[in-house]
Formats: structure tokens, C-alpha cells, sequence
């Protein structure tokens, strides 16, 4: 939570004075004390198990089985007590001023989750077989309402707390967790109509379907990671081929994905996008390195080879059951808006979203990258060539949107290697195989690569390939062929 | 064409063979038997068959691939296993005989299938029979005792019995998949029993508590337990889904960015796919267990990935013809990028060691028993390739023989040769 403003601490404040006035007001007769323990316990036990969730520190725990039980049990009163439990959760993370407004909360919540049991018709007290089914309904009321104010009191501490300049209205809480929390919910009723039958074992036995599912997130979450962490290794080691392009997968990756975020695209694709990002350029292993590293201008048969990288990417990530739109992507991100792009010449909106998305920050990256021919290029500058060519080679909504990203958000290029240093990368990059490259005559191909800077020599290459005349180095729109590989 | 044949091999094949047809006939006529014999005593019940029916078709439409391609259904499992366990629904003694319980299971089994086989996916017969015996187990012992005794009326007392029948039924199921598994995968029996039970732990204890608890709540809320408790039981099973999901896109992915070697022209086309199958096959006849065996496919899929720091690819991508120094060079490069992932740090060391020899002369410690069969796994596709003919691969496991006593482990080589003489494994 970090440093906090006034009005935060109000409002932190003010949550929990207005749990402590709901406990305070009672009534405390009829509230059987060992159920108020039992599931005091499964609720610390519970919230002990919380998952991180991705984003802002935030978590989430199966709490709600616990109040909702004891909002059937023993009524508001007893469920905002044992929503107390929670300020006893054994985890780390979470300080004391955290600790305190989640207890005031889940307390709050549980408690109004109460009224709106009563309200709905319902009866508090253990459940016999006549109770059902018209217990169901009140209880799904109050599971409603306690998910309501779960999230609306999160929302508000998570909007009083956000960091200056983030985007408002993104604060990392989804439809699909509000439907987890839901379904969670339901293990309540389960509990309070077992307690009849199986009294306060009822807990242990509900407490393992449960821990299942949250080991089983948690196995996600891990292998998620694990995966990214993968791909990412690997993609590096294809960038190894060209030291020119060390880290450019992954910052395309990250420009594609500001870019599908400014416009709105839902999570999953944003997802795929990032993916794409990163293995778009995995077809130029099939590239010869000789070709690759050439400093020279290309023979049609070496800018053919050039060509085919988008084929040989989509060769290789096909296999993966990954989004057809990602491979679309992969397959179609060097094709212009104006149709002088490879391999299909499309144009317009025949290119798939992502490749237009994909095809944007490619080229800003190169642009703003050291290349054997020339220096990197300022951010600003980038900009105003990526505007200079939206409509003919860039699809211009998504030169808008990345602009605007960049504008607010700032944009992370390569680290800067002062001109003429560029032998000590060389080395760094290889540590470990440093002997295999000079045997190979690798450092010393790359060394002659830095010195040499008759970028304009490649340009014309492929302007003539390309049926174009404009052969300048200011030019992004031909030398892009070669500059982004 | 002879070489798509030969990427065949080592892979499960989803035939059935003797022991497997044995089992689906088994059950098939426990199936017949039992819908016969409730048929003519009639149903008891009609409510609770049809709602735990309905269960246990909604779950077996919703089953799911559990690690290491194993199919698994845990809701239809949960409700089959809760309607054997039932004592009351509501206030009225539960009386349906096992036959009842074996016939409504299978039923919803049939049922939850059809929509599957009807997008072209084929039902596993085995994997059917496995669960619905698991639960013909149960309902065998309990039903007796819940019809003639009316066990107790006291948690205390019920609790016990049922939960280690759940405990049998996890079990029985455990048993036959891990003897299908060893049938088909030619796997030690005593291996894969320890794997099937390590991946259906946590799922069979959801699936267990699950049963108990709409058991002991139909006493309380009749038959909309059943419907109250598909909620969150499907929380679980989305959950369980996602994990597999994503496991099985991680293989695929390294299976796929493994072949970045081939494209570039370092290695044969198939090589990496080959020599991890052939290493599997190796670590299984070895009796590996299902973990480590994991971490040698990726290792073997990646372990001419430090070929990459090549400039120009070795001819024919045959590490084996190249000095030793060269040789651990490239193993270390790659157990760096491999490194880099942050969370494959033994599949790196797996591939550093893979150049060493069986009995390092210099430095003291022997590699580890993977890298010791992806060396050998390598040395062999290096030597055969994409080649079928059985006289080359006989010449290879010679040569591999001949160098065995320093090179290759020994018994990494007779695995191998053991695979070999087995024609099953290169499929016709």
C-alpha cells in the first residue's frame, strides 16, 4: 500500500468504524460460541491459503465460504465475528493497516450479507431437511450481496490507493474472479446444512475439495510463469543468431501489448499478443546467418531468403496450441497497409489485427535499436517516422494508440551501448561460448560489422526488391525489411 | 513416408490390446448384468436414479486430461461414488440395491459421452471401465450394509466406513490405470502405480470429499444436494482444467521451439523429437518415474539448443562426430538459455552433462542418469537418422556397444537395445 493519502486513510478509517458499530450494536444472545469457533478456524485457515492475484498486491482467499456459513448459522451479528478470524491469517504480505481493513471488510460484508439474508425470508439457525429448498434462495441473495460489498469497498481502497498517473478503472479485479468468489460462496450453504449431520467436522471435510482448487491455482499460477519464462529463454537464445537484435523480441512483445491495451482488447488476446510478440521473429533461424549479419547490399536470392521468415516462424509455432490469431500475427507482420509488404502482399484490413499491431512496435523497436549500419534513433524521432508512414506501411489507429501509450507511459528501449563499444557486447553476449565464436571467426565477422556503417548500401538492396525507389536512410518504410528482421 | 513411421514410435497408441479389451468386457457385462437385473426387480427411487443420473453424465461430459494424458471425470466420479454412499435422502431410508448403482452410472456415463463422440472425440473404453469398476467396489460392500444394517445413525460411526471405501475406490481405479499404463507403455508396474497415485491425489481426495459430502447432505437437503453441490465442485474442476491446459501448452511449446535447431539447419529435420521420444522409451524401460521422465523430455527436446551459438551449423548436425571440447561447449551454451528460464535449472544441468562421458576420467562425479541416456539416445539418432532399416540400427547399438565401457553407460545402451528388439516400438 506504500505511502497513503489523507483521504485514504479516511476512508480506511471509516470502513472499519462502521464494521465495529455493526459488531458493537448486537444483539449477542443466541449465538452459539463453538460454532463461532469452528469457523473462526476455517476461515483463518482459509485466508491463510490466500493466492496472489497478478496485479497491485492483491490477493484473494476463500473467506467467503466461512461468513456465508455463519450468516445461516448463527446470523449477521456471529458472521461479522468470525469474519473477524481474519486479522489472524498466517501468511505474509499483507501490514497492519492492510490486515485491519481486510478484517473490516470481509467483517462488513458479512454482516450486511446477513441483513440481506433476513430480508430475502431467511431463517437463522442449523438447517433441518424441512429448511430446503427455500433456504436456497435468501442464501443466494445474501452470497450476491456479500460479493457486492466485498468488491465495491476493494474498488474503493484500490482507487484511493492507485499510483499517480495509472490508468483509473483498472484495478486488477475481473467478472471471472466475482464468479469464482460466487461459486465458492455455495460451499456455505453445504456447510451449514451438513452441520445437523456431521457438527464441526463438517469444515474439515468441505476444506479439501477447497484446498484442491486453490493448489490447483496455484499450479497454474507457477506453470504460467514457468512457461512465460520458457518462451522468453528461448526466443533469446534465437536472437543469439544476431547480436544487433539482442532483447528485441521481448520489447515488441511489450509494445504490442500497450498497444492492444490503449485499444481495449480483452485479456485473452492481449495474452495471445504478447506471445506473438515474442515469437515473431523465430523464422529467421532459417535465415543463413551470413545473410543476416551481411553489411553489403542483398542479392535477390538472399532478400528471398529474407522474405520466407514469417513462413518458417509459422512453421515452427504452428504445433503450438496457441491462438489462430497469434499465428496470423506471426505470419503477417511484415506486410504494409498499402500492400508492398511480404509474404501475401496483403493490404488494408486484409492484414490480421495483429500483424498490423505486431508490424507497428517492430518497427519502432528497430528504430530506436542500434544496427550494424547506423545508431539508434531518439524516441521522438521514431515517433514522428512511425506518423510519417501511418496509412502507407502502418495501420494508423495503432500508431495513435502506441503513441499515446508511449506519450503517457514512457517507452524502456535497449540499454545504450556508447558507439564503438560495441566489441565488449560481442563478449558479454557470449559468455561461455566466447572460444566457439572466435574459432568460428564470429567476433571478428561482428567486429568489422561495427566499424562498417554504409547502411545506405542495404537500403538500396532491398528498394530495388521491393520496386521502390526511395532508398535514403530516413527512410523506415524500405529499410524496415532489414532493420526489424 | 518411412520416415513419418518411425516418429511414430514409442508413442501410446490408444488401441486396445488384450488386457485392456479384458477389462471393457468385464465391465461391459457388469453393465448388461446390472441393467438387467434392476430392470426386472425395478427402479427404487426414480427421483435419486435421475438426479444422480443427470450428475454423472453432466460430469462425464465435463471430464478432463489429468498430466500424462490420463482422462479422469471428477464430478461424474463424485456424484457415481456419493449415489453408492447414500444413506438418506431426506428423511427416507436410501434402498437401492448396488446392481441400481452400477446401472444409473453407467448410464450417465453413456449419456455424458455421446455429445463427445458425437464432435468426433472417441470415448477411452478403458478409462470408463476403470471408474465404473471403482464404483461397482463400493457400491458392492456398502449398499448390503446400508440396506440390511442401516449403520448407525451417528457420523462417528458412518464416517469411518465410508471414507476408506472412498480410500478403496481411489485405489482400484489407481490399480488398473497404472496396469493399463504398464501394458501399453511397457512401464514397471510398481512405477507406474506410484505415479498414477502421485497425480490422482488431489484430485481423488476432491473427489472423495466431494462424495461424502453430497452423501451426508442429501440427508439434510434432499435431492438439491445434488444440485447445490455441482457449483462448487465445478469451481474446482475449472480450476483443475486450467492447470492442465496450460501444462500440456508448455510441452507443446518446448516440443515446438525445439525445432528452431532443425529450421536453422543445425540438426535433421525430427531429430529433437526423435531423440526424446527414444530417450523416454529408454528412461521408462530404466523405471523412471513420471516426474524425471518430464525433465528428460524437455531436456532431450533442447539439448542441441546451444547449437544455436554456432555460426555456421556442424554438416548434418551430427554432434557425435565432433571433438569432445566442441561437444561441451555447445551442452554448456544450451544449459545456459535453459538457465535462463529460471525454473528448468535441472533440466539445464541435464544438458550441460549430456556431453560428459559415462566414466569421466578427469573429474570425479558421473553425470546424471539423463544426460547419460540422451548421450546415448543422440549417439544413436546421430548414427541412424530418419533411417527404418533394422540392420543400421543393430549396426549403431554396436558401435554405441563397442564404446560402452568409457562413452555410454552400459545399461543405458542395453535399454536401448532391449527397445530395439522389441518390434512393437517402431510400430509395423
Amino acid at each position: 500500500m506504500g505511502k497513503l493519502s489523507r483521504i485514504a486513510w479516511l476512508y480506511i478509517g471509516a470502513v472499519i468504524a462502521a464494521a465495529a458499530i455493526a459488531i458493537a450494536r448486537g444483539p449477542f444472545t443466541g449465538i452459539q460460541w463453538d460454532i463461532v469457533l469452528a469457523l473462526g478456524l476455517l476461515l483463518v485457515a482459509c485466508e491463510s491459503s490466500a493466492t496472489l492475484l497478478n496485479s497491485r498486491s492483491l490477493a484473494w482467499s476463500a473467506n467467503s465460504i466461512a461468513s456465508l456459513a455463519a450468516v445461516i448459522l448463527i446470523g449477521p451479528v456471529g458472521a461479522a465475528l468470525v469474519a473477524c478470524f481474519t486479522l489472524l491469517g498466517i501468511r505474509r504480505g499483507p501490514s497492519l493497516p492492510q490486515r485491519l481493513f481486510n478484517t473490516a471488510m470481509f467483517a462488513l460484508s458479512a454482516y450486511l450479507a446477513g441483513r440481506a439474508f433476513l430480508l430475502f425470508g431467511g431463517h437463522v439457525g442449523i438447517p433441518e431437511a424441512r429448511s430446503f429448498p427455500a433456504i436456497i434462495a435468501p442464501f443466494a441473495g445474501a452470497a450476491v450481496v456479500h460479493v457486492i460489498v466485498n468488491f465495491s469497498l476493494l474498488r474503493g481502497v484500490l482507487w484511493l490507493t492507485r499510483e499517480p498517473g495509472a490508468p483509473a478503472g483498472r484495478v486488477g479485479l475481473d467478472f471471472k474472479l466475482l464468479l469464482t468468489d460466487l461459486g465458492y460462496g455455495a460451499f456455505g450453504v453445504l456447510i451449514a446444512a451438513l452441520w445437523s449431520v456431521l457438527g464441526p467436522f463438517t469444515p474439515v471435510l468441505v476444506l479439501i475439495p477447497v484446498f484442491v482448487a486453490r493448489w490447483a491455482v496455484a499450479q497454474f499460477a507457477a506453470q504460467q510463469r514457468a512457461y512465460e519464462a520458457t518462451v522468453s529463454a528461448l526466443c533469446q537464445a534465437v536472437e543469439t543468431k544476431d547480436f544487433y537484435t539482442r532483447g528485441h523480441s521481448e520489447r515488441v512483445s511489450r509494445g504490442s501489448v500497450m498497444i492492444a491495451k490503449e485499444i481495449g482488447m480483452r485479456a485473452e488476446r492481449v495474452e495471445a499478443i504478447r506471445y506473438a510478440g515474442m515469437l515473431h521473429d523465430v523464422g529467421k533461424l532459417g535465415v543463413p546467418t551470413s545473410v543476416l549479419q551481411k553489411n553489403g547490399s542483398l542479392t535477390d536470392d538472399e532478400y528471398a531468403a529474407i522474405q520466407l521468415h514469417p513462413m518458417r516462424g509459422l512453421d515452427i509455432v504452428r504445433e503450438i496450441g496457441f491462438l489462430d490469431e497469434a499465428l496470423a500475427g506471426i505470419m503477417h507482420h511484415h506486410e504494409r497497409i498499402d500492400g508492398r509488404g511480404y509474404p501475401m502482399g496483403l493490404a488494408g484490413d486484409e492484414i490480421p489485427e495483429f500483424a498490423r499491431v505486431l508490424a507497428v512496435a517492430d518497427a519502432f523497436d528497430a528504430m530506436t535499436s542500434n544496427r550494424s549500419y547506423r545508431g539508434a534513433r531518439p524516441v521522438p524521432e521514431a515517433v514522428s517516422e512511425l506518423r510519417k508512414w501511418a496509412g502507407t506501411q502502418f495501420d494508423p489507429t495503432f500508431v495513435d494508440a502506441f503513441v499515446t501509450a508511449i506519450e503517457r507511459d514512457g517507452w524502456k528501449g535497449p540499454e545504450a551501448a556508447p558507439p564503438g563499444t560495441d566489441h565488449s557486447v560481442v563478449t558479454e553476449f557470449l559468455v561461455g561460448g566466447e572460444g566457439l565464436a572466435a574459432a568460428n571467426g564470429m567476433a571478428t565477422a561482428n567486429g568489422n560489422g561495427v566499424a562498417n556503417s554504409n547502411g545506405v548500401a542495404n537500403g538500396n538492396g532491398i528498394a530495388a526488391a521491393n520496386g521502390s525507389t526511395a532508398g535514403d536512410l530516413g527512410d523506415p518504410g524500405p529499410l524496415r525489411a532489414i532493420e526489424s528482421l | 513416408m518411412t520416415a513419418r513411421r518411425y516418429e511414430q514410435r514409442g508413442f501410446p497408441r490408444h488401441t486396445l490390446d488384450s488386457g485392456q479389451s479384458l477389462l471393457v468386457i468385464f465391465a461391459g457385462l457388469l453393465v448388461i448384468a446390472s441393467v438387467a437385473q434392476t430392470a426386472v426387480v425395478g427402479v427404487r427411487d426414480m427421483h435419486a436414479a435421475v438426479a444422480f443420473g443427470a450428475l454423472i453424465a453432466f460430469g462425464e461430459l465435463l471430464r478432463l486430461n489429468l498430466p500424462g494424458d490420463r482422462e479422469a471425470a471428477p464430478i461424474a466420479t463424485a456424484g457415481a461414488l456419493a449415489y453408492a454412499l447414500l444413506l438418506r435422502i431426506g428423511d427416507n431410508p436410501a434402498r437401492h440395491s448396488p446392481q441400481q448403482v452400477i446401472a444409473v452410472t453407467a448410464i450417465g456415463m453413456i449419456i455424458g459421452a455421446l455429445p463427445h463422440l458425437a464432435v468426433g472425440r472417441p470415448a477411452r473404453l478403458s478409462a470408463m471401465s476403470a471408474r465404473l469398476i471403482a464404483v461397482a467396489c463400493v457400491a458392492w460392500v456398502f449398499r448390503p450394509l446400508a440396506n440390511a444394517l442401516m449403520i448407525g445413525s451417528q457420523w462417528w460411526s458412518e464416517l469411518p466406513v465410508m471414507l476408506s471405501l472412498v480410500i478403496v475406490a481411489w485405489l482400484v481405479e489407481a490399480v488398473i490405470a497404472a496396469l493399463i499404463r504398464t501394458d501399453a507403455l511397457r512401464a514397471r508396474f510398481g512405477v507406474a502405480l506410484l505415479d498414477e497415485l502421485r497425480v490422482q491425489l488431489p484430485v481423488g481426495a476432491a473427489v472423495g470429499a466431494s462424495a461424502l459430502l453430497i452423501a451426508f447432505a442429501a440427508e439434510v437437503m434432499g435431492l438439491a444436494a445434488v444440485a447445490v453441490f455441482a457449483a462448487p465442485l465445478l469451481v474446482t474442476q475449472v480450476a483443475l482444467r486450467r492447470y492442465t491446459g496450460i501444462r500440456a501448452t508448455y510441452l507443446q511449446t518446448v516440443r515446438a521451439l525445439a525445432r528452431v535447431t532443425e529450421i536453422g539447419g543445425y540438426v535433421e529435420p525430427g531429430h529433437s523429437a526423435r531423440v526424446s521420444r527414444l530417450a523416454v522409451a529408454i528412461g521408462r524401460e530404466l523405471g523412471m518415474p513420471e516426474p524425471a521422465l518430464l525433465e528428460l523430455e524437455y531436456a532431450a527436446l533442447m539439448h542441441d539448443i546451444g547449437q544455436l551459438s554456432l555460426r555456421d551449423p556442424i554438416p548434418g548436425g551430427a554432434t557425435v562426430l565432433v571433438v569432445r571440447e566442441e561437444q561441451r561447449r555447445i551442452a554448456e551454451y544450451g544449459a545456459e538459455v535453459i538457465q535462463q528460464a529460471r525454473v528448468l535449472d535441472s533440466v539445464a544441468d541435464i544438458v550441460r552433462r549430456q556431453s560428459d562421458p559415462c566414466r569421466p576420467a578427469d573429474r570425479g562425479q558421473e553425470p546424471p542418469l539423463s544426460s547419460r541416456i540422451i548421450r546415448a539416445a543422440n549417439a544413436f539418432d546421430d548414427l541412424v537418422g530418419s533411417s527404418v532399416e533394422p540392420s543400421r540400427a543393430a549396426a549403431a547399438v554396436e558401435r554405441l556397444r563397442l564404446d560402452t565401457a568409457s562413452e555410454y553407460d552400459p545399461q543405458v545402451v542395453e535399454a536401448l537395445s532391449r527397445l530395439l528388439g522389441r518390434r512393437s516400438l517402431f510400430g509395423p
